[in-house]
């Protein structure tokens, strides 16, 4: 079990939106992680690298952040093996690459502007990890 | 100079709101789709909260000539609906349910200090590439 926690996920969320609106105001781009992360496989003359790192910095400097202002590092729980979690990763990159985004980019910032693409792939994904945890959690391990 | 300085400003926003939010938990996310056992609803409400915050900004936003640091709005303009933009989501979906790490929710992960994230994202770098090296060879 996990914890409901609506006010801290509206909270973050609107920190969430916050981040991306203030991403599109300031450079006019989507705030797409996997398109930010994909970026950095193009190579040292992409367009636009030293922004994109600078932005997953600031990512993976937020748990440091919040260590500071509260005192305390902010705890996960991993409840699949790591080779599961091998596994689910490559295809995760696998799958947003093909797809052109993610929950970020297309479920976000995408859904936002009202893309017909955006809102299908966000259908699609969240359907396909529902029946993919369905079938792990109930049928396989069930 | 500012764009990089704003832009590791803005990565630090959206991954303190990933953290708080629970996007960055496996656990959390896993039982967000977990319907028929130890459902936790709260995920819908990041997906509320960043969508309601992002779709008025938005509409503020495109009202700029253009962005505050940059000549012009660089946002996908294709409407059309193929196998790629499907098949690939149905692929994400499949990884994200198996791992609870989508890449959002990764990278903040990352600096926590634990080693799941760490080869969480080795492996979605490694599936980048891979779709990449393939799509490339075959053009």
């Amino acid at each position: 079990m996990t914890e409901f926690t609506p006010f801290l996920s509206l909270a973050g969320g609107a920190l969430i939106g916050l981040a991306s609106v203030a991403l599109m105001a300031f450079h006019g781009r989507i705030a797409g992680i996997n398109g930010i992360l994909g970026g950095l496989l193009d190579g040292p003359k992409s367009e636009g690298l030293p922004t994109r790192i600078a932005f997953l910095v600031g990512m993976i400097a937020a748990p440091t952040a919040i260590l500071a202002v509260t005192g305390e590092m902010p705890q996960i729980t991993v409840p699949v093996s790591n080779l599961m979690l091998a596994i689910g990763g490559f295809i995760v990159g696998f799958g947003t690459t093909m797809g052109s985004g993610c929950t970020s980019g297309h479920g976000v910032c995408g859904i936002a502007r009202l893309s017909p693409r955006s809102i299908i792939a966000t259908l699609m994904f969240m359907a396909s990890t529902l029946v993919t945890v369905y079938v792990i959690r109930h049928v396989i391990g069930g | 100079m500012a764009k990089v300085f704003t832009a590791f400003v803005f990565g630090l926003i959206f991954g303190v709101g990933i953290l708080i939010s629970g996007m960055a938990n496996p656990a959390k996310v896993l039982n967000f789709f977990d319907v028929a056992g130890t459902w936790d609803p709260s995920l819908m409400f990041v997906m509320g909260g960043a969508l309601i915050v992002t779709a008025i900004g938005y509409r503020f936003v495109f009202r700029l000539p253009h962005p505050l640091l940059d000549g012009k709005f660089l946002v996908p303009t294709r409407k059309d609906l193929d196998l790629k933009l499907i098949l690939g989501s149905v692929i994400f979906g499949v990884g994200w349910g198996m791992s609870g790490f989508c890449p959002g929710g990764l990278i903040p992960a990352i600096g926590i200090g634990i080693v799941e994230p760490i080869i969480a994202v080795a492996a979605v770098l490694a599936g980048m590439y891979t779709y990449k090296t393939l799509t490339r060879t075959q053009a």
